[in-house]
């Protein structure tokens, strides 16, 4: 099992849906018990991963590779090539964990089509896995577009009155940037061919001869290549301007839709930041018209999320605002360059999965009773739902930073970050964390606190255990992150440490740096052009 | 030395007492709960009251527990400052560090606290809520007790965080009051801008220090004094820092949020927005001493904000009529004195007034909630009057306390105010003695409001209801004792801290100034700082001074008699209506002042938007707004807007399509040919009757051309 953990992380939500496809469509308990089952499943195999990887963390490199380059399509050097590193292994984790939490959320909520409901559940839940693990680009795009389909569908049939406009928006918006993305794949495809003689896409021969970029082709075809990545993973974070499909896909998700859209979806952008745009243009993320470019739109995307986030009427659109806001300091903290900064933006990624999911739980659970998100059809929550508004109460301090939760630590470590790469820059991000407080407060007054002055408020019920089982391990893990966030520290030393070092000190294929791979000839060594070496 | 290697026991007592309320309070009963959280800081006062005698017996200048490595990168030195090293590890240790700075503050928070929780068992007996009430006090205790025992900057923020959220639940803690809940979403918002100051403040130290740790940057500090002095890098952190300051302590610009916070049940008021949690910008500012004093600009800065805010709060304060009102503007003009002995380098009195304030202020909140609680909730002076005699134990506490705040002689508020102001004359050669001045103007004004609302609540005509006059008792001896304990501390807590030339006068000689010398370890920069110009030493050579402190001091004395006199004359013999001197002098500087000088009104529509300035919003829900509208035009337009015009695109390209390509192209041609072969097509239409007339009609014509034509 330790050498295929991956597999079987990867491959059990899937079975999960295949065996959903074998279940009469009106059983809807059958359904459910089984999709809650996988749910859990797929968090439990993972489970082992945890002390595992604990062990090895330390390490350099990737950790649990599977398969091997070009095993797959041979001909053109495409491979099921698996591996993670503490990055990608926290955003497993929280990709199987709230995943689990979201199949749980879905009890209630969705009763049409349930089998399908949950079963294309999991095949989004194996797409999202497949690009955290993958090492290999073309396994790395399948899994990209392949999630599409699923989020697509469960945006488009059981969302909100808007559905099909938001889902068709966020489906084509997020296709027009992976066509680039595509490009640059096979533009270095070519290069690393052209650098080496061989034909790969694994990501980590492409390391060795993407940052010759600038050397070979100037700095413009390099500066071309990285925004054609960026632009498929800012509109997947979304970092502003691209951001505006996330509000209508959020409000017209459901539920658990928008939990895991929050909680995982967007972290593929950010994890597409760290793990390709930083190493495989070193050069390119420190020109510093470009990275003032990048920082200028991380901190409009904060400021801009907020106030934008202060004066919404919808709830769920409010908090997909807010995502807007928290994820510009995600990217803040990738453009530091520093490992406090990288340390801090992937902190900060699993921090805004676990507030974040728990305020979209949050505002699913007052839908599900009143059916609307209008904040102003609410007030007196507090008197009516006193668990919820306790539970509510912690997971917006959490979003908005408070220390000995797990928001403020994330913060914290990117805006430092950001003061010692520029301190300008932090001064411009901070006024955020004033915002944060205004509008979550804000909220929070308007729905928790006053006389319940709407009678249809007035006999809500208090949380159900299933409900309050969904709640309480984000808010578990929001006070372990808070109180202690050592481990997870821990776990992105090393590849913090080495992807900074790849960005200062890029690891090229050159006479001092002998090939090792072993299924890259020694010819191509020796046949590399000489300008390269 | 046990109780001080357990120190950590000192925050954790509330906390527990905290968790357990949120997790069983609902289940308990009154006593438990009484028992718990009232326990908890009882036992905590108790360990605290150890610990630090532990402390004085050790004679260690300070003592330094280490817990445990909170947040911690292991991933590689950054780049810091050369003050700092060059290089450093991000790694921020949970430890607490007790020094003579933090054990004034301990014992003074733990023991008012301790007072406030057993007087908060008889105020809130009738309240729903019981259980919430006091496991926010007890969370509210944990904060500030980490606030003070922190041992870095980080950590320090986390009760400082901490006291902000207990701050907001408390004063919101009758929800269902929109003007509550709007007044402690006001308290937290301001403080988040005075945090977010801290943080920047933070970041600087670290990039300047490579730490956070208090003793480490003190020392960093006083070592490269000479490098530092007077640079923008530090006089960027120490603004910084006094901007969050500002917030927690109530200073202008940030001072808005105390008198809304007093929606919060007067315990509350008594604990957090006087004796306690608004000390605590004070106590950062002295914490930071090492850095303050080495950015001089800010240190006046410090000093004219705080003079600044001691007098508009006392103005303000004159002509208020809830009795909380005036002991929250009160409050703010206090910490204004305190900042302003900050800010004029003298440390010692600014704390010792931190010390001395604690008591009175606390008393003064607690007696007006005894009053409170008499008058059946009613909290408007306009409708008190003549209490003296119904519930003396009150009057005669709140009369100690305020005899204390105007700085009548002999009790605690005396020594320590007119040490501030004494400080404020010769600091820097006297180059801030207009800031003496105003320091000396808002006494007199300190002594009227105080004695205004002694006048207007216990003497005069009773003005209250028949009802409520009916009611009226003195409270039960939970609330009685801890105001008797508290008047004893406003009488002779000043004594601590008797300066020398006060001492000459009452022969205490050889007791002089035991504040000082306990504090003295703590602001040991003095030496630096004052050779390259920046604060003069505190003990000023006294032989020369000492007539012209003898002129002050009466000067300040005479200030606040005058201001009581006055205010007997005015307020002595009220009848049914009020009658107040500013507002018959001056009705517009009266509505002025009844109005906050509009403060509010100015903040809402220029800085928080929420108020149109008629169709226009300005501030930030303003620029939200205009945000949004742009993000659905403008942002969400472009990328509508990308997607019709693919669609119209397509469109267009369908239509050449079909009419132009297929339909000229394609269909074109065949449309010609099928016109030229229509002729051709008519013939052979396929019907055998057809072809026989065609036949008939053809050979007809050959017959006819032959015939015809042939024939010639």
């Amino acid at each position: 099992m330790y050498n295929h953990i991956l597999s079987i992380i990867l491959f059990t939500p899937l079975v999960g849906a295949f065996v959903l496809l074998c279940i009469p469509g009106s059983n809807k308990t059958a359904i459910r018990w089984t999709a809650n089952f996988f749910g859990f499943l797929g968090f439990a195999v993972s489970l082992p991963l945890v002390s595992w990887f604990w062990a090895v963390k330390s390490l350099p490199g990737f950790k649990f590779m599977e398969g091997a380059p070009n095993s797959w399509i041979p001909t053109i050097g495409a491979g099921y090539y698996l591996g993670i590193d503490g990055i990608s292994f926290l955003l497993i984790m929280l990709t199987t964990f709230l995943g689990a939490i979201s199949i749980l959320s879905s009890w209630s909520a969705i009763d049409n089509r349930v089998k399908e409901y949950y079963a294309w559940f999991l095949v989004l839940q194996t797409g999202m896995l497949g690009v955290f693990m993958s090492l290999d680009f073309f396994l790395f795009f399948v899994f990209w577009e392949a999630m599409l389909v699923p989020m697509y569908l469960l945006i488009g049939i059981w969302g909100g009155p808007r559905r099909v406009y938001a889902s068709i928006k966020f489906f084509l918006y997020t296709l027009f940037g992976s066509v680039f993305m595509l490009l640059a794949i096979i533009f270095l495809y070519f290069f690393h061919h052209a650098q080496t003689g061989v034909f790969t896409f694994s990501i980590l021969e492409l390391y060795k001869t993407a940052p010759l970029l600038p050397a070979v082709y100037g700095p413009t075809a390099a500066v071309l290549l990285f925004l054609a990545f960026f632009v498929g993973f800012a509109i997947k974070v979304p970092m502003f301007p691209f951001h505006t499909w996330l509000p209508d896909a959020h409000v017209e998700a459901p539920t658990a839709g928008s939990v895991i859209l929050a909680g995982v979806l967007l972290k593929m952008g950010t994890y597409g930041l760290i793990r390709f745009s930083l190493p495989l243009f070193p050069a390119v993320v420190h020109y510093p018209r470009l990275r003032l470019a990048m920082v200028t739109l991380s901190i409009i995307g904060i400021l801009y999320g907020a106030l934008v986030s202060l004066v919404q009427k919808d709830m769920k659109k409010l908090v997909a605002y807010s995502s807007v806001s928290h994820l510009g300091f995600c990217t803040l903290g990738i453009f530091t360059l520093n490992t406090l900064g990288l340390q801090g933006s992937v902190l900060q990624q699993i921090n805004h999965g676990i507030s974040t999911g728990a305020l979209f739980l949050i505002v699913g659970i007052l839908y599900e009773r009143r059916h609307t998100r209008e904040i102003a059809e609410y007030g007196g929550i507090g008197t009516v739902m006193p668990v919820y508004a306790t539970i509510a109460l912690i997971m917006f301090l959490s979003s908005m930073g408070l220390p000995l939760l797990n928001g403020f630590v994330g913060e914290f470590a990117i805006l430092q970050a950001t003061f010692l790469a520029r301190p300008v820059w932090a001064a411009w991000a901070v006024p955020g964390v004033i915002l944060a407080a205004a509008y979550l407060l804000w909220l929070y007054q308007r729905v928790f606190f006053g006389k319940v002055e709407n009678p249809k408020n007035a006999a809500l019920p208090d949380l159900t255990p299933r409900e309050l089982a969904t709640l309480l391990p984000l808010v578990a893990l929001a006070f372990w992150i808070g109180l202690y966030p050592r481990p997870f520290f821990a776990i992105l030393d090393q590849p913090s440490k080495e992807i900074v070092e790849m960005v200062e000190h890029p690891k090229t294929y050159n006479a001092a740096q002998p090939l090792k791979a072993a299924q890259v000839a020694q010819s191509a060594v020796e046949s590399t052009p000489e300008a390269v070496r | 030395m046990f109780f001080l290697h357990n120190l950590w026991m000192v925050p954790l007592l509330p906390a527990a007492g905290a968790v357990l309320m949120l997790l069983f309070g609902r289940r308990l009963g009154k006593s438990a709960v009484n028992a718990i959280c009232v326990g908890a800081v009882l036992a905590a006062f108790a360990w605290s009251a150890l610990s630090v005698a532990q402390f004085v017996h050790a004679g260690e200048p300070r003592f330094h527990l280490s817990l445990f490595t909170w947040i911690g990168s292991g991933a590689g030195q950054l780049m810091v400052s050369l003050y700092g090293g060059g290089q450093a590890e991000f790694v921020v240790r949970a430890g607490m560090l007790l020094d003579p700075l933090s054990a004034v503050w301990l014992l003074f928070v733990t023991g008012v606290g301790a007072l406030i929780h057993i007087y908060s068992t008889g105020y809130m007996a009738h309240e729903g809520g019981y259980y919430r009430f006091f496991g926010y006090l007890n969370l509210f205790m944990f904060s500030m007790l980490t606030l003070i025992l922190a041992d870095n900057y980080l950590l320090m923020f986390v009760g400082w965080e901490g006291v902000g959220l207990c701050s907001y639940l408390l004063i919101g803690f009758y929800f269902d009051r929109h003007s509550a809940s709007t007044a402690a979403n006001k308290a937290f918002i301001t403080n988040r801008v005075g945090d977010a100051g801290v943080l920047l403040g933070s970041f600087t130290i670290f990039w300047l220090f490579g730490s956070f740790d208090f003793v480490r940057v003190t020392e960093l500090a006083r070592a490269n004094a000479a490098h530092l002095m007077g640079t923008p890098i530090l006089l960027f952190a120490t603004l910084a820092l006094f901007v969050g300051a500002c917030g927690k302590s109530a200073q202008i610009p940030l001072y808005i949020w105390l008198p809304d916070a007093m929606e919060g049940p007067t315990p509350v008021s008594a604990l957090i927005h006087a004796a306690t949690m608004v000390t605590a910008g004070v106590y950062m500012v002295a914490r930071s001493n090492a850095l303050f004093v080495l950015a001089p600009k800010t240190m006046m800065v410090v000093a004219v904000v705080g003079a600044l805010t001691a007098f508009f709060a006392a103005t303000i304060g004159l002509v208020q009529n809830d009795i909380k009102r005036v002991l929250a503007y009160s409050t703010v003009s206090q910490l204004g004195y305190m900042f302003l002995a900050l800010g004029v380098g003298a440390f010692t009195a600014g704390v010792f007034h931190v010390f001395t304030h604690a008591f009175f202020k606390a008393l003064l909140f607690l007696g007006s909630g005894s009053v409170i609680h008499a008058m059946s909730g009613e909290q408007d002076m306009r409708s008190m009057g003549a209490l003296a005699r119904k519930i003396p134990i009150t009057f005669r506490a709140m009369l100690v306390g305020t005899l204390a705040i105007a700085g009548i002689p002999g009790l605690a508020g005396f020594f320590s105010k007119d040490e501030i102001l004494w400080q404020a004359w010769s600091a820097h050669n006297g180059e801030f003695r207009i800031l003496w001045l105003l320091g000396v103007v808002t006494a007199l004004m300190t002594s009227f409001y105080m004695f205004r609302l002694i006048y207007l609540t216990f003497f005069g005509q009773g003005r209250m209801s028949h009802e409520v006059e009916h009611h009226i008792h003195e409270s039960p001896r939970s609330m009685t004792v801890p105001l008797i304990v508290l008047a004893l501390c406003s009488v002779f807590a000043g004594y601590l801290g008797v300066s020398p030339s006060i001492a000459r006068i009452v022969g205490l000689h050889g007791q002089t100034n035991r504040f000082e010398h306990f504090l003295a370890p703590v602001f040991e920069n003095h030496a630096e700082a004052s050779a390259s110009g920046g604060v003069v030493k505190e003990e000023a050579p006294e032989e020369e001074s000492t007539p012209i402190e003898y002129g002050l001091m009466l000067l300040s004395v005479a200030a606040a008699v005058a201001g009581w006199m006055s205010a007997r004359r005015a307020y002595a013999n009220t009848a049914q209506q009020v009658r107040e001197p500013i507002a018959i002098a001056a009705p517009p500087v009266y509505r002025t002042l009844l109005n906050k000088y509009y403060v509010d009104e100015a903040y809402d529509y220029a800085i928080t938007g929420r108020r149109a300035l008629g169709s226009t919003r300005l501030g930030a829900i303003g620029a939200g707004e205009a945000l949004w509208k742009f993000d659905a035009r403008v942002v969400d337009g472009g990328v509508n807007g990308a997607g019709w015009l693919t669609r119209f695109t397509g469109r267009v390209s369908s239509w050449w399509d079909k009419w132009i390509i297929d339909g000229l192209g394609v269909n074109g041609p065949a449309f010609v040919v099928r016109m030229m072969s229509y002729p051709t097509k008519i013939l052979q239409a396929g019907l055998l009757q057809w072809y026989a007339l065609v036949m008939i009609f053809g050979l007809a014509g050959l017959l006819w051309y032959y015939l015809f034509h042939l024939a010639h």
